[in-house]
């Protein structure tokens, strides 16, 4: 039954690019409206995880642990803007890369001060419990596909608020002209916040869904940080669309990559190396991938028109 | 050489690395030895760094890959001529240093040609992220290949040999290490003062106007990105030596922030600016986990408010600020 | 008539919606000054923006030293003979006058790849250099940082930078700009001597000296060169007079 087994490793596939969509999402809109790269972005995706889990182990509920993670991840983000973040816009990338490294140091081993160095447990909510019957005879657990739901819905959304809304119209004229925008009579300052906030809901959201298939610990977030920056720089910094684009194209080249090269390299070398062969090259394929890309377009899939 | 305030500081710090480790040899402390050949070779990682980030400009997020590099070269020329088993064409690794760090020097140079020829056609944020993607592209490598331990790791049974040395001893192991450093430093020093080094600093202030005298700063950049990549690796294999462990930990992307806080400490592009900010570093790491067990957070912390308001590191608070000629 | 040494043919650039160079063409014969003049956002800039390099045309051939060097990068073209200066000055900043022309001298010589002799220490390299700071009246200045100099002085800087590389070709975007009075009189004389050693593309809104240094001069308006000409026939031209000199002839 290779097919269905392909079909659910495409649908992994799918769900990691969702959630790496979330995060990336945050990052480029963070980078394209007020050109600061943030290293701490993971950090938030921690913060939605241990809100979700905690609230969640309280209330005995699931859903109010989620609506918790997008509160903490935001109110998180808006401090961390006010009382850091801010200093560093007019800071060279250098600085802003060794203040959000340090904010790292201090959530990551802040966090462990406060739940200790166990993992947490989330548990998936009853109604989301289960499998769906798949083509092909095998079974797909509905939780994940209500991630890949989630995400879609959120990627839908963000573009309606963006295309659509004041604060979209705002935030696409800070992306083109900072000048512009503070002639428009917009609160720069409150702008920026509100921003930050947005991606580190975004990024706690992240957290809380994938809290409940993996376990919540302390620097969870960091593998998807930095597949979040791989995504970004394939799609191209500042670009949604990119970001979209590219985060589909790295959750399914990672998840077939690790599926399909073992099986691949079965056709040229013994099966004792295959594995072996196949995994490592598995585990680099998307920074291959990356790789040509940027040797082909060095600013991404889809750079910024003004950058 | 002028006294100049800067070259005093230097000079201090140059001697307090080498007191330390006498003093404790002289009153039975080995441990302080080992702290201080921890600060000599960091020192020297963040050193080949600096090349590229303090006098290029060029703002690498994925050194730890040669540092890790270096250190694997050191594990397992070290592992092939412990068991025997042929490496290449009958080749079946070393225990001897020089051999080693001769391959590690080779084999982080040409990984950072690799990197750097592609990293250097983008700049800006673009090549942060590109570098650390890098980076994490050899650390799940490494992590996934179990020949050479993956994940665990790999030890290195008994550290390898100098001649006519005894490297076992920690304080003879020290002065290898310091020796290099003091050589590393000398380099640095060297090829910032030279045609290449106004190039290279040229083009960090200015790309246009190195181009438009007819230096092709791409080449400029991947040169220094290579020499830079190959001092780090030469780090990196002292380190693995220190350690007799080499493990993926060395390629993490922790170990390349490690290495930009170590300058930033310091003192950008300063010739002593890595030895200060490693000394800081390690004294920080030994004082503040001797008091709480929480001393990352409070490393965060420093770090933080160094970044925010103090930005010239630990030399542009003792000798001034930088000068150019 | 004598071959010339830049050659530029239909060129064209657009920005998006707008078409900043549209169909130039325009040369530069030995020995010659040739003004470009025309009003703020005419294009001036941008042709010499690609020309060097720094900006790609959408079409059309540059012409020079007899090959077609409009798919060259920046450095090559620079050592084909292209001196240029800009008309925002692009110096680096943090280095002394002295070692900002020592760049363009060791550049000249191709030796950028020398790792072990002290630039501070290299004689030949800094006499040469002080040289190039004198014919532009900078030597008083050679120790100064280069963002410490005023806008005039960085102009001279530039000139100098351009001098070092022994350029074939002079392409110098408003040199007279923020000059002050006497200092526009001094460079207008040291231009004129400067001809001799190579011919000069000219932009400048400095009438006065386009005037008096120009051999030939090229009207651009929206882009385009509406006339070219001796100073005498430009200042004859009706369609110059209505769409730029107005009443300055
Ligand atoms: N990088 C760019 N992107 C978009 N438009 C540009 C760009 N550079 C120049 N322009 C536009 O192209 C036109 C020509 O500009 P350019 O700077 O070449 O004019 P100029 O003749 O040099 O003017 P000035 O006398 O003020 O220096 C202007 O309308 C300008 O706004
Ligand atoms: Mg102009």
């Amino acid at each position: 039954m290779t097919i269905a087994l392909a079909l659910e490793q495409l649908l992994n596939g799918i769900q990691l690019g969702v959630m790496l969509f979330l995060m990336a999402a945050g990052l480029t809109l963070i980078f394209g409206v007020m050109g600061l790269i943030n290293l701490a972005h993971g950090s938030l995706y921690m913060v939605g995880a241990f809100a979700c889990a905690t609230v969640a182990a309280w209330t005995g509920s699931f859903w109010i642990g989620l609506v918790a993670s997008l509160i903490a991840a935001a109110a998180a983000g808006a401090i961390v803007e006010l009382v850091v973040i801010r200093r560093l816009y007019d800071r060279d990338h250098l600085d802003q890369v060794l203040a959000t490294f340090a904010l790292i140091l201090m959530f990551s081993e802040g966090t462990r001060w406060l739940f200790g160095s166990f993992p947490l447990y989330l548990d998936i909510p009853p109604l989301l419990q289960g499998a769906v019957a798949l083509p092909g005879g095998t079974e797909y657990p509905l939780y994940r596909l209500a991630i890949i739901a989630a995400g879609a819905l959120v990627a839908f959304g963000l573009y309606m608020l963006i295309s659509r809304t004041r604060l979209g119209m705002r935030i696409r004229a800070g992306e083109s002209d900072r000048e512009m925008i503070g002639a428009l009579g917009v609160d720069i300052r409150t702008l920026y916040t509100v921003v930050f906030a947005l991606g580190a809901a975004l990024a706690g959201f992240a957290g809380a869904m994938v809290g409940a298939i993996q376990s919540v610990q302390v620097g969870m977030g960091e593998p998807v940080l930095i597949l979040a920056f791989v995504v970004i720089v394939i799609g191209g910094i500042g670009s949604i669309k990119g970001a979209l684009l590219g985060a589909l194209l790295v959750g399914v080249t990672d998840t077939m990559g690790r599926f399909l090269l073992p099986k691949l390299m079965l056709l040229f070398v013994p099966p004792a190396q295959a594995g072996m062969i196949g995994g490592a090259i598995a585990s680099m394929l998307i920074y291959i991938v990356m790789a040509v890309i940027l040797a082909v377009k060095p600013r991404g899939l889809f750079p910024p028109a003004h950058a | 050489m002028l006294l100049t305030r800067e070259n005093l500081v230097n000079l201090i710090l140059a001697l307090g690395l080498l007191a330390v480790p006498l003093a404790a040899n002289a009153l039975g402390q080995p441990f302080y030895i080992t702290l201080a050949t921890r600060v000599a070779i960091l020192a020297l990682a963040a050193t080949g760094l600096n090349l590229a980030l303090g006098v290029g400009g060029l703002v690498s997020f994925g050194h730890a890959a040669f540092f890790g590099i270096g250190g694997y070269a050191a594990g397992i020329l070290a592992a092939h001529n412990f068991s025997g088993d042929p490496l290449f064409f009958g080749f079946s690794g070393t225990n001897q240093m020089w051999i080693i760090w001769i391959v590690a020097v080779a084999m982080a140079g040409l990984v950072g040609l690799v990197i750097g020829a592609i990293s250097l056609r983008t700049s800006g944020v673009y090549f942060i992220m590109i570098t650390l993607a890098f980076a994490q592209m050899v650390y799940y490598f490494a992590v996934s290949w179990p020949a050479y331990g993956g994940e665990d790791g790999l030890s290195i049974l008994v550290r390898n040999q100098f001649p006519g040395v005894m490297t076992m001893v920690p304080l003879n192991y020290f002065l290898i290490c310091y020796v290099i450093l003091l050589l590393g430093i000398a380099l640095f020093a060297v090829i910032r003062a030279s045609r290449f080094g106004a190039a290279l600093q040229a083009a960090r202030q200015n790309e246009v106007r190195v181009a438009t005298v007819g230096i092709q700063p791409y080449r400029i950049r991947l040169t220094a990105f290579v020499i830079s990549a190959a001092l780090t690796g030469l780090a990196g294999a002292l380190f693995a030596d220190l350690n007799r462990f080499v493990s993926p930990s060395m390629l993490s992307w922790h170990m390349s922030g490690e290495l930009i806080v170590l300058i930033i400490l310091g003192g950008t592009g300063r010739l002593f600016g890595p030895l200060a900010g490693a000394a800081l570093y390690v004294a920080f790491e030994y004082a503040l986990g001797g008091l709480t067990e929480r001393w990352q957070f409070f490393l965060g912390l420093i770090l933080l408010l160094v970044v925010l308001f103090a930005r010239g590191g630990l030399l542009g608070v003792l000798a001034g600020k930088a000068r150019h000629g | 008539m004598v071959e010339p040494v830049l050659h530029i043919s239909n060129l064209v650039k657009n920005f998006g919606a707008l078409r900043a160079t549209d169909g130039v063409t325009i040369d530069l014969r030995p020995g010659e000054i040739h003004a470009l003049i025309g009003p703020n956002g005419a294009g001036k800039s941008t042709l010499i923006h690609q020309i060097c390099g720094t900006l790609r045309q959408d079409s059309g051939i540059i012409r020079f030293a007899g090959q077609d060097v409009g798919a060259l990068t920046v450095a090559e073209r620079a050592r084909l003979g292209l001196g240029r200066t800009f008309q925002v000055s692009s110096i680096a900043p943090e280095f002394s006058a002295l070692r900002n022309v020592m760049l363009a001298v060791q550049a000249k010589e191709g030796s950028s790849f020398r790792f072990f002799k002290p630039v501070m220490r290299d004689k030949g390299l800094i006499d040469t250099a002080m040289a190039m700071l004198e014919r532009v009246g900078l030597t008083a200045r050679a120790r100064i940082p280069a963002a410490e100099l005023s806008h005039g002085e960085r102009r001279q800087l530039e000139i100098a930078m351009a001098l070092a590389l022994q350029s074939k070709v002079f392409l110098l975007d408003e040199p007279m700009a923020g000059m002050g009075p006497e200092g526009s009189k001094s460079l207008t004389r040291f231009l004129d001597t400067l001809r001799k050693e190579a011919p000069i593309l000219l932009v400048e809104h400095d009438m006065d000296a386009v005037f008096a240094l120009a051999d030939r001069i090229s009207v651009l308006v929206y882009g385009r060169v509406i006339a070219t000409g001796t100073v005498e026939e430009i200042r004859r031209d009706p369609t110059v007079r209505t769409a730029y000199l107005g009443d300055h002839a």
